[in-house]
């Protein structure tokens, strides 16, 4: 087994996961939807007040970001699953995890690079200043491909249940609020003028821990699925 | 060499097979028969590693499978009863990406002609998989065997849905692989056409 066919291989199941996207844009674009919308209610529900837009914006915001992920969750392994794809992907000549890594990264490309790129816009409606704007980028930056690492465990633990949308959901939210705290505490933080230094630390750190065990603890639970 | 020791397998409170053993050598191929129900897809998954025998071991070339893990993966080309093909890419797309997650990328020319050496023409290529019918998804997924230069071909149904051309095509592909050294298991309900001395049958009765 060669880092080059390693490579391969995951880079393989990233064009195709994003070619697959491209033939099906709806669906790629429908949790870009829901931030957009979430995030666009909350400023005409709580008023057009800017002070205390400035103060629930970074805790709505990543809320928001943090549901529009749930909502892509599930169709990270089900279609793979359905067509028998992943059992094709189960008994490839490579580990399991390199490629759990690989599909993760797609539904990243996919689902949560474009919550990052649009993150400013949505900010700029609760009043945030540039430099909040910049540490709510960095934030979403390193904390969405941690919460697409712990919810593939979740899509993965819940693979060919009736009612996995739900029973996803009640997995994988409480693992995701060690980073909704840390990611709206450092806008918060910045905002407040301490810097969010400490908060994206903690961000980075999550996301190297969630880049070393989720991959396995996905493989594990795909081979489950699959017996 | 293929070689199932003592397996035992359950689906349930079911016991389907038990003390089952079996061996399979290069330039043969054991056809699994038997009723719906009596574990036949079972048996493959257990050879392929994706179901772990309640009892017994795999062995390929006299190594278990289970501590093989990716170099036994190596060596065998598994096809489900699923054809693990995306309806939202065509034929020639599917082909090439399942090659390249087999770790046998092949070129554009080269999964053409596997296509077309199973009976897909040329315009079919391009069409979106999920416009086909039944017989032309399954040969897309068995269009891997022209590609595959793995030892161990593992089939489940492989002529479900094929017309009688395209199952003498398969047939002959197998014939090939085995001319070559290969081997094969096969769960099917129809008579394999290949000479009675390369054809081991396995009757799993549940």
């Amino acid at each position: 087994m060669s880092g080059s066919s390693m490579w391969e291989a995951v880079s393989g199941i990233i064009r195709r996961d994003l070619l697959l996207a491209m033939r099906r844009r709806s669906d790629a674009a429908m949790s870009v939807f829901f931030l957009v919308i979430v995030a666009s209610l909350f400023p005409l529900g709580v008023g057009p007040e800017p002070a205390v837009l400035r103060t629930i914006g970074p805790g709505v915001l990543w809320v928001a970001a943090l549901l529009a992920c749930l909502l892509s969750l599930s169709r990270v392994f089900t279609a793979d699953y359905l067509d028998g794809v992943l059992e094709q992907m189960v008994l490839i000549p490579q580990p399991l995890a390199v490629l759990v890594v690989g599909k993760v990264l797609a539904h990243w490309l996919i689902s949560g690079l474009p919550v990052v790129l649009l993150s400013p816009l949505l900010g700029l409606q609760f009043g945030l200043s540039g430099e909040s704007l910049g540490v709510l980028v960095m934030s979403l930056l390193l904390g969405t491909p941690t919460l697409s690492m712990i919810g593939a465990i979740g899509a993965a633990l819940v693979l060919g249940v009736r009612g996995s949308g739900l029973l996803v959901a009640l997995l994988v939210l409480p693992l995701y609020v060690p980073i909704l705290i840390f990611g709206a505490g450092a806008v918060t933080s910045s905002m407040a003028g301490i810097g969010g230094e400490a908060n994206l630390s903690l961000l980075g750190a999550c996301l190297v821990l969630s880049l070393f065990l989720a991959p396995w603890a996905t493989a594990a639970a795909l081979r489950i699925a699959l017996e | 060499m293929l070689q199932a020791v003592s397996l035992r397998c359950s689906r349930g409170e079911r016991r389907l097979f038990t003390d089952l053993n079996v061996k399979v050598e290069r330039g043969t191929v054991l056809a699994v028969v038997g009723e719906n129900g009596s574990g036949k897809t079972s048996l493959l998954r257990i050879f392929s590693s994706l179901l772990p025998p309640e009892q017994g071991s795999v062995l390929w070339e006299e190594q278990d499978i289970h501590q093989l893990k990716e170099l036994y993966s190596g060596q065998l080309t598994y096809i489900g009863h699923l054809n693990g093909i995306k309806d939202d890419l065509t034929p020639l797309e599917n082909l090439m990406s399942a090659m390249s997650l087999a770790g046998e990328p092949c070129s554009h020319d080269g999964a053409k002609e596997a296509l077309e050496a199973i009976g897909l023409k040329r315009p079919v290529h391009h069409l979106p998989s999920k416009v086909l019918s039944q017989g032309q998804k399954r040969r897309v997924a068995l269009a891997r065997l022209w590609l595959s230069t793995h030892p161990l071909w593992l089939l489940d149904e492989p002529f479900t849905s094929l017309d009688t051309a395209a199952t003498a095509v398969v047939t002959q592909r197998l014939l090939t692989h085995l001319q070559r050294g290969g081997l094969a298991v096969v769960v099917t309900h129809q008579e394999v056409a290949l000479p009675a001395e390369t054809v081991q049958r396995l009757r799993l009765t549940g």
